[in-house]
């Protein structure tokens, strides 16, 4: 790797004054990602300015709305080892739990995952079917957008110069829901998914209240499927309605051949995917059946 | 750029160490050129193979994707810290009394991964087994004979605990 700084500010404040300070510098929250792209020559910034300090990027805490407050830079073991998480948001436990194996999950940040916008990233589908915002910092102070709208291609975020990713607002399980992830992988550890499928639902009187589907790998970005959700609403939970919008999930994808799968393998995954995720998420809601 | 070197604290192996080193120099290059520890070995210094990992404040790491200069102020155990003396380890009697070593190069990150399972979990599952250690590539073993360690050690350490 070229040379470059280290700088490990304590403050937000002081780890916003440094990005825009220096334009050639890069956050760096567990580096599984940005220390294997500095060393294949991908990318050479000057300084590396390290979040893993910040009290705000690594808070992992529950408001009193019973909000989920998840700084950008916290490892995934941390959040599949809360109690917390695992009971009130188990398909974000689960995540975490896949992505990579042991060593890299005691590094590997979801706003890592998020910012480097690969469209396969596992964490990211999740976090749309659970509504995550994102809370965003920089030079012009703070936004707030939903996570659906970070990527803007592969490897492009909304983020503009000297803006840093805060962390995640998860809002409080609703009563009655559940979630669910799924990718097919070759390999069932320490692989890249070929195709991924994160459900959402609410079940309410019998009928699903609402819905989201959210794909992975399988588009330029991670992809909410909004026509999914919108046709589930109000509609009984049967085998036939979840399969009618697993097909507009298999409908909506873009995707595209590489070593990885073809566009047509990937196409039959997202339904297939879509489909068991859904079923997934119905039957944990009806577990959460207060 | 400053283009300075970085004075780095740390905890090694239970001994306070302290050397110089560039940002960009990975904690796997500090412990093996810097300081002489060359048990943490480099197999595919892009995260996969586990061949380098070493337990920084009680977490397993592959030290190819840690920067030296984060250390600073950290505790840090590499596979030399884990005999007292002449005396091996349990983990380290079980993966030579098992045949789990062969050219040995996967086997101080095997190790290492296997103590971090069982500190946490003294009596894992074949499954849990293979999931902790599903980062580390071995090329000599087929890992049965990894596994069927880990569970000797388990045994081991639990019969010491007991
Ligand atoms: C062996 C291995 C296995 C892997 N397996 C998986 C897998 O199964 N699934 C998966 O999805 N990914 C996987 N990955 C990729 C990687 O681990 C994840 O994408 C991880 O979540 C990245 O997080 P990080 O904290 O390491 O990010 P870093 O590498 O530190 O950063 C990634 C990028 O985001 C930027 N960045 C980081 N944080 C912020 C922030 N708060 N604000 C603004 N920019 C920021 C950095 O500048 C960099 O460009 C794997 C990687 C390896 C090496
Ligand atoms: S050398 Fe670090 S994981 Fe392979
Ligand atoms: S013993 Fe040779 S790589 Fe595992």
């Amino acid at each position: 790797m070229k040379w470059f700084d280290y700088a490990a500010p304590r403050s937000l404040a002081e780890a916003l004054d440094l990005l825009a300070r220096n334009p050639r510098a890069r956050p760096f929250a567990g580096g599984t990602d940005l220390l294997v792209q500095m060393r294949a020559g991908q990318l050479d910034p000057d300084l590396l300015v390290d979040l893993k300090h910040i009290p705000e990027l690594n808070e992992l805490d529950c408001d009193g709305s019973g909000t989920l407050r998840l700084g950008a830079a916290v490892p995934c073991c941390r959040i599949y080892e809360d109690e917390r998480v695992r009971r009130h948001w188990p398909a974000l436990a689960e995540v975490a739990e896949m992505i990579g194996g042991i060593p890299i999950q005691s590094r590997a940040s979801l706003g890592g995952n998020l910012c480097n916008a690969a469209p396969s990233a596992d964490s990211v589908p999740v976090l749309i079917a659970l509504r995550a915002v994102c809370r965003i910092a920089g030079p012009l102070g703070e936004r707030r957008i939903a996570v659906e709208e970070f990527c803007t291609g592969p490897g492009q975020t909304v983020l503009g110069p000297g803006e840093l990713l805060v962390g995640f607002e998860i809002p409080p399980p609703e009563p009655a829901s559940g979630a669910c992830y799924l990718r097919f992988t070759p390999r069932a550890e320490m692989d890249i998914a070929v195709a991924g499928a994160a459900a959402a639902v609410r079940l309410s009187n019998g009928v699903i209240a609402w819905a989201r589907v959210a794909l992975a790998a399988v588009a330029p970005t991670p992809l909410l499927v909004r026509e999914a959700g919108d046709w589930l609403a109000d509609k009984a939970p049967t085998e036939e309605n979840i399969r009618e919008a697993a097909e507009l999930a298999r409908k909506a994808a873009k995707p595209i051949t590489d070593m990885r799968g073809t566009a047509e393998q990937r196409r039959h995954l997202v339904g297939v995917l879509t489909r068991r995720a859904l079923q997934q998420a119905i039957a944990r809601a009806r577990e959460a059946q207060p | 750029m400053t283009r300075e070197k970085v004075r780095v604290q740390a905890i090694v192996n239970e001994q306070p160490v302290e050397f110089l080193c560039e940002p960009r120099q990975s904690l796997l290059e500090c412990l093996r050129d810097i300081l002489g520890l060359t048990g943490a070995k480099e197999g595919c210094n892009d995260g996969n193979c586990g061949a380098c990992a070493v337990i920084m404040d009680g977490r397993l790491v592959n030290s190819c994707l840690v920067l030296g200069v984060e250390a600073h102020g950290r505790r840090i155990t590499t596979i030399e810290g884990l005999a007292r003396g002449a005396e091996l380890h349990p983990i380290q009697r079980a993966f030579l009394e098992q045949g789990a070593v062969q050219c040995g190069f996967c086997t101080p990150g095997l190790i290492l991964a296997t103590k971090v399972l069982l500190d946490r979990h003294p009596d894992p599952s074949e499954p849990q087994i293979r999931r902790w250690l599903a980062n580390h590539l071995c090329r000599c073993t087929g890992y049965d004979k990894i596994v069927r360690a880990v569970r000797k050690a388990a045994a081991e350490l639990r019969e010491v605990r007991a």
